[in-house]
């Protein structure tokens, strides 16, 4: 009686070979891709696993393998960094506040502004050391090769970044909320102040984090400010010299001699420590925040 | 506050579309003349940019009574009820003209703050739109942006307005929960209740059933036969049998399609009583809509 | 029966003492954060005006000898023909690009129309943690592994010395396969889900709906993810520097050392340059072209990316 139906694949054998091979080509792809960092990392791992001990990070770099160490550069990182966030985060969020929920979207002003930030962005970081050059260690600032110098070049290099995030955190709020707000007669800063920005500080502190391990990877712009150099001593304040773990990182690899490669990739697995810890609390974060978004 | 309007006397006249002098037909173009309006509406168009979403709008709004704004998709009705407490400032690009007086004064008035505006004349919107926040905090934001009442005095507004959206029953024991966990009927209980605890002369209820069921729908309409006792309720509505079930005025609006059929505009085809509207409209496009030859 | 009023309750609707002062705490909130929003734009005119003076005035002295295959400002006499750098900077990211694009949009593919929901949430935070990757850390990478034990050992052509364009390029290319991978994921996944549904209801393949109608509709976002990854590597100073050399060697052979222009600034702007040295004026010159360059790529490929968010919102 009933018509009886196959189901199963009629696709041409070389309709399949194709799918399949373009799948494994995804998958390889994939592999490759996070491969990289394995391979990386072992690399580094290979050279310098047997030389990670607590002594590491307390030491001071030295040309003496057996006492050389990552404090200074680790504590100037901190420091220069840690500076430059104090900075660059608060003048990024309230920027990116601007932007959403007070400037007018479409308007010329906003418009430019943020075609400026884009560009911004995409600025390649050796000539932030440029203007830092120009105008903060010499020019009218004349800073010299201090950490507050390498601070304000590192805080000027994170803004961007942390602009174009926080406003995509803001973006994320319903608009629901600010309307609901403002119907019980809420200023617009009060409905900003009390409901947008809270809910948005997940999303904000993600990609802050993010911005800010790019920037205590970063080399190139404090190659020009002075950071490439020994420095036996931990900054005491803004005037101090300073180096930084990617520039000691750095120097140690220019440097052809064995023992400098072991104490580079040394240097380099604790960098990707710090990294690392500080990428997986981003990822903690941000769950958090979708998962909130998804009650 | 609303004791006096409560114990108020009202009484109101209809004036029959072709009835009535000059005079009169002057100040109000169409629809029953309403002794002490809390709303009145002179030539109102609200414009986006070069469209214009609504036009000509003359109506007055009695006060502790519910007025319907009914009519097909993109007449204008949703528009024209956010002129009401200005939520329409939010939209760039959005233009009122024509006079919009609440009692004696202008709401587009120069020297008139929006969101003074809104604290007295809250809204309740499509959407449930509870905050993040527990239910307790919800209820009391309002109080909160608006002043710095003690615990105590937020405590009993909080539990007054919930009752008043008798909600209270549902929830006293559970104030600390999170709002997004009730359900679609609670939270827009909740959000009427939100906009009680500001102590609003009216409530602006824009479809404010749209995405409830039928069992939380009339829960929600005997809630606003309940409140208008005390407020002032405008409600736009796709429902022609909830506009028919609630309310004592409705308005019907049309939308008019330019001759290049790009534009479309809304217009106030007839405002009556309720009851006449749905048994004798005087304008057969009434008719046609709501005995659904229409829309 | 008389007149019609227009109400006779008289309300205020200007604000009151406590409104008033929410408006004024508004008001300077609005002003800190319009400061706040200047800075971004003081940030940009001072790259321009850090740099252009003096780039200016130093091209001005060099005039036309800067179209010369021999790169050597800092030497005696200076020599000041740029195409060496130029050389250098297109073939580190040509390499770079040859390796990253089809390794990065294979991955974004996958992401978008292959990855279950899960593996998505694994794959792209590790993709971002090789992101993360510092530069000097891939520096190292190309000048302990790539170049020794890859380049050194097997390129055929001349012979390879410590330095080389080809692992510079590889090693860049590796930095910029998640910006690929995710910028065109982000444009692949906004592909309307009715697209793909469309397809599939013809009975197209996942391949065939992956590759020619998600793949074309996302296109231009593909394009721009594209852009503004040769916009990275073409800026990309310590890679180059570590792993290409600091030889501005005028050259086809990619198992050359060779110099980029960003590399360049790295170089000569190490240590204290005297204001009016000559290092000091050539890297702002340099950095001036860069910027200008990088600029170009940037202004194009966002203007793509905002055109198809457009559609598409």
């Amino acid at each position: 009686m009933s018509q009886t139906i196959s189901l199963k694949s009629r696709l041409s054998p070389r309709r399949t070979l194709i799918d399949g091979a373009f799948r494994f080509f995804l998958y390889l792809s994939i592999f490759i891709s996070l491969g990289m960092i394995f391979w990386i990392v072992s690399s580094l791992w290979n050279e310098a696993g047997w030389l990670l001990s607590w002594d590491l990070l307390t030491n001071y770099p030295s040309y003496d393998i057996d006492n050389a160490g990552f404090q200074s550069p680790l504590v100037g990182s901190l420091w220069v960094v840690g500076i430059a966030t104090l900075v660059a985060l608060p003048t990024g969020l309230l920027t990116a506040l601007y932007l959403e929920e007070f400037a007018g979207k479409g308007n010329k002003f906003s418009r430019l502004i943020e075609l400026n930030i884009q560009n911004l962005a995409g600025v390649p970081a050796v000539v932030f050391g440029l203007i830092g050059l120009a105008f903060i260690v010499r020019g009218f600032v004349k800073w010299g090769f201090t950490v507050g110098s390498a601070a304000a070049v590192i805080a000027m290099l994170m803004l961007p970044v942390i602009i174009i995030v926080s406003r995509e955190a803001i973006r994320a709020v319903p608009p629901s909320y600010r309307e609901g707000a403002l119907a019980l007669g809420a200023t617009p800063w009060q409905a900003v102040w009390r409901l947008v920005l809270p809910s948005a500080i997940p999303g904000t502190a993600t990609g802050s984090i993010l911005a800010v391990s790019r920037a205590i990877g970063e080399s190139a712009p404090l190659l020009l400010l002075g950071a490439l150099s020994f420095v036996t001593f931990n900054p005491t304040g803004l005037d101090s010299p300073f180096t930084i773990m990617p520039l000691t990182i750095f120097k140690y690899a220019s440097d052809s001699r064995e023992e400098f490669q072991i104490l580079a990739s040394a240097g380099s697995l604790i960098l990707m420590a710090v990294l690392f810890i500080l990428n997986l609390i981003a990822i903690i974060l941000r769950d958090i925040a979708t998962r909130k978004r998804n009650v | 506050m609303s004791n006096d309007l409560q114990t108020k006397q009202f009484h109101t006249e209809i004036v029959g579309n072709n009835q009535g002098s000059a005079a009169q037909m002057n100040e109000v173009k169409s629809g029953p003349r309403i002794i002490d309006p809390v709303f009145t509406l002179e030539d109102v168009s609200v414009s986006y940019g070069k469209y214009v979403a609504v036009t000509d709008v003359n109506l007055q709004i009695p006060s502790n009574d519910i007025t319907a704004f009914i009519g097909p998709s993109g007449c204008g009705k949703s528009t024209l009820i956010r002129t009401l407490n200005r939520t329409n400032d939010l939209i760039p690009g959005a233009s009122v003209a024509g006079k919009v007086m609440y009692h004696d004064a202008d709401l587009y008035d120069s020297k008139a703050s929006a969101v003074e505006i809104r604290r007295r004349i809250g809204m309740v919107f499509q959407k449930p739109n509870p905050f993040p926040k527990s239910i307790y905090e919800n209820v009391a934001f309002g109080p909160k942006v608006n002043g710095r009442p003690k615990k105590s005095e937020l405590d009993e507004i909080v539990e007054k307005s919930l009752r008043g959206a008798a909600l209270w029953d549902e929830v006293k024991d559970r104030l600390g929960a999170s709002a997004l966990g009730l359900s679609g009927g609670q939270q827009q209980r909740l959000c009427i209740a939100r906009s009680l605890a500001v102590q609003p002369e009216v409530i602006l209820m824009d479809e404010p059933c749209s995405a409830l069921d039928p069992i939380a729908t009339l829960r929600i309409e005997e809630l606003m036969m309940e409140l208008k006792k005390e407020y002032t309720i405008v409600i736009v509505t796709h429902n022609m049998q909830q506009a028919a079930r609630v309310s004592t005025y409705t308005a019907y609006f049309v939308t008019e399609v330019n001759p290049l059929g790009d534009l479309r505009t809304g217009k106030l085809v007839e405002y009556d009583e309720t009851k006449k509207i749905f048994s004798t409209p005087s304008d057969p496009r009434t008719e046609a809509y709501v005995t659904g030859k229409m829309g | 029966m008389g007149e019609v009023k227009v109400g006779h309750k008289s309300v205020l609707l200007s604000p009151s003492p406590h409104l008033s002062r929410r408006l004024n705490t508004q008001r300077v909130a609005r002003y800190t954060m319009l400061l706040a929003t200047t800075m971004s734009v003081i940030v940009t005119v001072g790259i321009v005006a850090s740099l252009f003076p003096t780039a200016v005035r130093t091209m001005i002295t060099i005039g036309t000898q800067i179209i010369g295959i021999s790169w050597a400002p800092l030497f005696e006499p200076p020599e000041y023909g740029i195409l060496p750098l130029f050389t250098g900077t297109i073939f580190i990211v040509a390499i770079a690009m040859l390796v990253a694009v089809p390794v990065g949009l294979a991955a974004a593919i996958f992401l978008s129309d292959y990855a279950t929901f899960n593996l998505r949430r694994v794959v792209k935070p590790i993709l971002e943690i090789l992101a993360g990757i510092p530069t000097v850390v891939l520096g190292l990478f190309g000048l302990y592994v790539v170049n020794p034990l890859y380049v050194e050992k097997y390129w055929p052509i001349g012979e390879p010395l410590a330095y080389s364009a080809l692992g510079a390029g590889f090693v860049t290319g590796i930095l910029i396969v998640p910006i690929i991978a995710s910028v065109a994921d982000d444009a692949l996944s906004a592909v309307p889900r009715a697209m793909r549904e469309a397809a599939y209801a013809l009975g197209a393949t996942r391949r065939e709906v992956a590759s020619k109608v998600v793949f074309n509709a996302g296109l231009s976002g593909v394009v721009a993810a594209l852009i503004l990854a040769f916009a990275r590597a073409f800026g990309e100073t310590t890679i180059a520097l570590m792993v290409a050399g600091s030889y501005p060697k005028f050259t086809a052979n990619p198992g050359d050392p060779m110099m980029s222009l960003s590399a360049f600034i790295g170089f000569a702007g190490i240590g204290d340059a005297e204001v009016g040295s000559n290092a000091y004026n050539t890297i702002f010159l340099i950095g001036a072209i860069l910027f200008l360059i990088t600029l170009i790529f940037n202004i194009v490929g966002n203007r793509i990316i905002a055109k198809y968010r457009e559609a598409y919102e």
